[in-house]
């Protein structure tokens, strides 16, 4: 039973990735891969997102934070060595596992709220660091200048685009094998009680830090691209506040409790918010954006799957 | 060294100010462990009434302030019986989904304010404002002493009230143990909403002090997570001195880096004072554990 679902997984992601090459090959539209891309960027973020979030129930306010240092580390890689894109993420996606391991040390023995206003800070203070560093533009922003682009893919950010997608098949896996792995199993039983899950032997401390330094990781690696996309970056947008927000929006309304929930939610609200954005405000896209957390907090707490679940539950009842 | 001193003094003011707007959230969350990430955005959405009322009306800035507060009040009963029916009732994890509440809802206000004010700065005008004292050398600007008084008058009545009434030490007990309050027959729940009407309400003068220090814009209320959590928390959950001594440490900490180093630098010192105590105080200065 395992193994035909992992097998059934790995054909989908397969299909997934020569789907997305197959598009790049034949669609010339950049509109779709500009609004792809962005798409892609928030299932890795959210997905990365609930592996501590989600799984731990350790409220992440730093998406933002890890996310403007992948961007940087991508930035200040490029600039210093003409690194190719995939060191970049390489490097980001270390430099996130330290951050996270970092993060954790600082943070993960508070609690609940205190956890989160420690994740808000840390974003600050990264953010004020960044601002007042020189070589990377400081608050003024930095322009980036593409290299040219590799073989099969007809433009850069068509390249970006499978990139992004790489890095989703990768995120959903891992996250994939931490629910079903003892780990998972570990964090979710401290989310229950954490006082009862230490008593009974599990490691706590050290399962929040495996799970923070994942998730930092990953974060980072999906900042790390966002540079050569916008060929530009600048501390304020990159460590916006708005990509915490909207990440543990879409981890939220999706559902944490199974690793297809953030996905399902970050297609959901990429879609509406690219929609949105093009046909209204991004002000808004803001507004729907708090809405929709606001209200599936109040009124689905289990999110899009939790819907789903209970309407099976009825159904067997009926 | 005349520099360093200006800036003491200038930091000492500048603290008062951060006291009254923090005395609400030293109440919401210090006593009632509400985790009212939305207190900084309630706070810029009294600005903008305040702000409202000076340049439709010409109401001088810190009466706009009283007379919304009533309306704050009543606004901060309906958000706590709110947030106590879908959360606090309901148990198990409701702090986790309580913060992505407040945060969805300082994101609504944030939005809104922009949609009907846009994004630019506003200020309010007022006799007060625009001039300055001088001692010696050092020049006080005259808002800030407004500010300076009001925010001291404010912390320490309610201060007194949470002491002195029978109402506020209500309030105390049941941040105590609400269990007990329970079973002296009292209604903790009615306790809790009333003391958060009360911490909403006062963001009415805390609001109109914000425009007058200086001008206000809609994501003003991002910097004062920093500061108002940062001065909570270092006051000890719940201490109304320890907020003011607190939010002193702040301003001055604040205006002495900003002199130093340059404005560059000033948003992270809240946060990066934030961090520092929470890591190595996170009982505060004058913590109930």
């Amino acid at each position: 039973m395992m193994k035909r679902n992992s097998l059934a997984f790995w054909g989908a992601a397969v299909l997934f990735l020569a789907v997305v090459l197959l598009a790049t090959q034949l669609v010339s539209n950049e509109y779709w891969f500009f609004a792809g891309y962005v798409i892609l960027q928030f299932i890795v973020l959210s997905v990365a997102w609930s592996i501590l979030g989600g799984y731990a129930g350790y409220v992440n306010f730093g998406t933002s934070a890890f996310f403007g240092v992948g961007v940087y580390t991508a930035v200040l890689l490029f600039k210093a060595f003409d690194a190719p894109l995939l060191v970049q993420i390489a490097a980001a996606a270390a430099v996130g596992a330290l951050l996270g391991f970092a993060v954790g040390l600082l943070t993960l023995r508070m609690q609940g709220i205190f956890f989160s206003i420690a994740t808000i800070a840390l974003t600050i203070v990264i953010e004020t660091t960044v601002t007042n560093w020189r070589f990377l533009g400081g608050a003024a922003g930095i322009q980036i200048q593409r290299p040219p682009v590799t073989a099969p893919f007809p433009s850069y950010v068509q390249m970006l685009v499978f990139v992004q997608a790489s890095l989703v098949v990768i995120s959903v896996a891992i996250a994939r094998y931490i629910q079903n792995s003892w780990i998972g199993r570990g964090l979710q039983a401290l989310r229950d009680d954490e006082l009862a899950a230490e008593c009974t032997g599990v490691p706590t401390l050290r399962l929040k830090m495996v799970a923070c330094v994942i998730s930092g990781a990953l974060m980072c690696a999906a900042g790390a691209p966002a540079a050569m996309y916008l060929q530009y970056a600048d501390p304020a947008s990159a460590f916006n506040l708005n990509y915490s927000v909207s990440v543990l929006a879409m981890a939220l309304i999706g559902g944490t409790a199974h690793w297809i929930g953030p996905v399902i939610g970050a297609i959901l609200l990429g879609i509406t918010q690219q929609l949105l954005a093009v046909t209204i405000s991004s002000e808004v896209n803001v507004l729907v954006l708090g809405v929709m957390l606001v209200l599936f907090v109040v009124g689905a707490p289990e999110g899009i799957i939790g819907l789903f679940r209970k309407g099976r539950r009825a159904e067997g009842k009926a | 060294m005349d520099l360093l001193l200006e800036a003491v003094v200038t930091g000492v003011l500048l603290g008062c100010f951060y006291a009254a707007v923090s005395i609400g959230l030293s109440v919401s969350f210090g006593l009632l462990d509400v985790p009212h990430v939305a207190h900084p955005a309630f706070l810029v959405l009294a600005s903008y009434a305040v702000y409202f009322l000076n340049d439709g009306y010409d109401i001088d800035p810190l009466l706009a302030g009283l007379l919304i507060t009533p309306l704050l009040f009543v606004f901060g009963l309906a958000a706590y019986r709110l947030y106590y029916e879908t959360f606090e009732r309901r148990g198990s994890d409701a702090a986790v989904r309580g913060i992505a509440f407040f945060f969805g809802v300082a994101f609504i206000i944030e939005v809104l304010i922009i949609l009907h004010f846009g994004v630019d700065q506003r200020s309010v005008t007022a006799s007060y404002i625009g001039k300055s004292w001088r001692f010696g050398d050092m020049r006080i600007p005259l808002r800030l002493m407004v500010a300076f008084a009001v925010a001291t008058g404010l912390t320490v009545l309610l201060a007194t009230y949470l002491s002195r009434t029978f109402m506020g030490r209500a309030i105390r007990a049941v941040a105590q143990d609400e269990e007990a309050v329970r079973l002296m027959g009292a209604n903790p729940v009615r306790i809790k909403q009333w003391a958060f009407g009360i911490a909403t309400a006062v963001l009415g003068v805390a609001g109109a002090l914000l425009i007058i220090v200086a001008p206000v814009d809609p994501t003003l209320d991002r910097a004062y997570i920093g500061r108002t959590f940062c001065v909570v928390v270092m006051a000890g959950l719940g201490s109304m001195t320890g907020t003011l001594i607190a939010a002193i440490i702040l301003g001055v900490a604040e205006t002495i880096v900003l002199t130093m180093f340059g404005a560059s630098w000033a948003p992270a010192i809240s946060f990066a004072l934030l961090l520092g105590v929470l890591a190595v105080r996170p009982q505060g200065l004058l913590g109930r554990r």
